[in-house]
This record gives structure tokens, sequence and C-alpha cells, in this order.
């Protein structure tokens, strides 16, 4: 069975406002325990790097492609290039990495 | 005075919401590969205003995934505001309104924390609101462009521009992977176990949604175990 798109966008928005109102609006101190300081530390870093690989890989048409796109968005962004830029240049090197791929000999 | 922290907050604003156009039209590519119509993906990002959570969240639509897995991924896609939320709680005047407080929440973002901290004492709440008037729109119009373009677009340019997410992904996890060797550590092995999950027989029966949430929380709780934060954690 389908599920509703507008009932998963209104339940993906309640929780998402949730969490990013609701410790402004009520903590007016910070949090103390150790184990969930570090836990909330460390989390967004997991779960970015879990979303992006194998994704990136699986993203373009040819995987070699965002293999090239990977390490070259590593190392800019090693090297202190800043979002916009490591964003597109992920793009450009998919788009000339497929462009010479398909290319006609 | 007020007129004046607005018009700075526009002015900081700015090239937050051209880079969130740029992103967000790969979030729209997202989108309509789930399925999402354009009014669809606009309502989904004026209300989250959230690349990973919706790029999460638009997975999971595609997915057809139970809506209690949906509420769980948004929740472990978005907990680093979590922790930026608490953190600028720290930065409001403790006497401002809670429907303020809870205007400002609703759109944080890991640049709009980045420019509200780096504001010079308590954050002044039009400042919050020029910053705001720029990227909401900037986000939600670049969601909109991409379900548009995506279907008139070649298909090469549509490839190339949906690596644009995962661009901006590694822009926040390097540079603190560089600073920090626990990081680096978490953010190889968190590619390795996701590739290898989507391989290995039991674990790649369940959706990449719920893969995702069992390895943050594992990978992360024995972080925390093994390597407590000392001093003062500062978020992305």
């Amino acid at each position: 069975m389908r599920h509703d798109i507008w009932t998963y966008i209104m339940v993906m928005s309640v929780a998402t406002i949730a969490i990013k109102a609701l410790p402004l609006a009520l903590i007016r101190r910070q949090i103390a325990n150790p184990f969930l300081r570090s836990f909330l530390f460390y989390l967004p870093y997991v779960t970015l790097a879990v979303m992006t690989f194998p994704s990136i890989i699986q993203a373009t048409q040819n995987p070699l492609a965002g293999v090239l796109a990977l390490v070259l968005g590593v190392v800019l962004a090693w090297f202190g290039a800043g979002l916009p830029v490591v964003a597109s240049a992920c793009c450009l090197v998919v788009f000339v990495t497929e462009s010479l791929l398909s290319a006609p000999v | 005075m007020q007129g004046n922290e607005f018009r700075k907050g526009m002015r900081d604003g700015l090239p937050i919401a051209l880079g969130y156009f740029a992103v967000a039209f790969s979030l729209g590519i997202a989108a309509r590969g789930a399925g999402l119509t354009i009014a669809q993906g606009v309502v989904a990002s004026l209300l989250n205003n959230a690349s990973a959570g919706e790029y999460a969240g638009f997975t999971t639509i595609g997915a057809d995934a139970s809506y209690l897995e949906m509420a769980l991924i948004t929740l472990v896609a978005n907990a680093r505001y979590l922790l930026m939320s608490t953190a600028l709680s720290q930065h409001i005047d403790p006497k401002m309104p809670f429907w303020q407080r809870l205007t400002i929440g609703y759109d944080v973002t890991d640049e709009l924390f980045g420019i509200y901290v780096a504001h010079p004492g308590m954050l002044p709440p039009a400042y919050a609101y020029g910053a705001m008037s720029l990227a909401i729109p900037g986000w939600a119009g670049g969601t909109a462009f991409g379900i548009f373009a995506g279907q008139v677009l070649p298909q090469r340019v549509v490839s190339a521009l949906s690596v644009a997410l995962y661009g901006m992904f590694l822009a926040i996890i390097i540079p603190p992977a560089r600073k920090d060797k626990v990081v680096a550590l978490l953010v190889v092995l968190a590619f390795a176990s996701s590739w290898a999950c989507g391989i290995v027989p039991w674990f790649s029966a369940l959706s990449s949604g719920t893969r995702t949430i069992i390895l943050t929380v594992a990978l992360s709780g024995a972080a925390a175990l093994l390597f407590p934060v000392k001093e003062e954690a500062h978020a992305a």
C-alpha cells in the first residue's frame, strides 16, 4: 500500500521543527551529561558520512564520475574550500567525466 | 535600530541564500525522484529548511517506508540541530518571548547558526529575521526549480547536479575531521560500514533509512563511550 506524500511531509516537518525549535525555545541551561554531549557532538558527522557514501557513487550515471567527485570533494574540503566551492566542483567533475566517457571516438 | 539589524541580517543572509538555491536545486532533483510535485517540494522545504533531513525524508518517501521510520530518520538526520539550538539558547535574551524563540529556532541551519553565533553579544531577533527573509525563499525556490528543471534538463546535467548535496555534506564533515582524529576515524568507519551494510545479506534487506539510523546510533554511541569530548563541544 502506498503511503500518502502529504502525510509524510507533515510527519517530517513536525519532527524537524520540534528538534530545531524546542531546545531554543525551552532549554535555558547547557547539557551537562558528558556521554550525551559527546554523542550529540559525533552524531552529525556520522549521519552525513553514512548518507554520503556509497550514495555519491550511485547518484551518477557512471560510478567513476562519482568516485572522482568524492575524491575531489574530500581534497578541496580538507584544504579549506568553502561549501559552495566544494559542491560546485563535485558537479563539474561529474559533468566533465561523464561527457568525456560518452564522447564519440 | 531594529531596521538596521534587519538589513545587516539580509546582507549576511544573501550569500547563504544564493548557496541554498544551488544546493536546494540538487535536493529538488531528489524530491522529483521520490515522486513529489513542485507544491509538495516547496511546502517540505518551507517547513523543514534542512538539506540532510529533507534528503533523508525524500529517500524515505521514495522507499514507501512507514511513517514511524520517517519520524525517526528525520530526527536522526536533524539531530545536530538539537545541539545547535541548545547552543543558540545561550545567545538569546532570556526575556525574548516564546513565539520569537520558536520562530528563530524553526529556521536553525548550519549556515544561519554560523552567522548567529558570530554576531557579537545577544542575537537581535531582527538580525535573524533579516537573514531568514532571504534564506527561506532561496531554499524553497531552489527546491521548486530543481523539481521543475529536473524534467527539462538533459540527463547528464541532472546527474552532475545531483552530487551537489554530497559535496555539501563533505564540506561539513571533512574540515572537523582534519582537526579531530576521532571524527576522521568516524567518517572513514561510517563510509566503510555504510558500504558494507548495503552488501551484507541481512542488513542489505533493511531500508537505507533504517541502516542510517542503526549505523549512526551505533558509531556515535561507541565514540561517545570510548572518546568522550572533554572541552566545549562545538557544533558543525
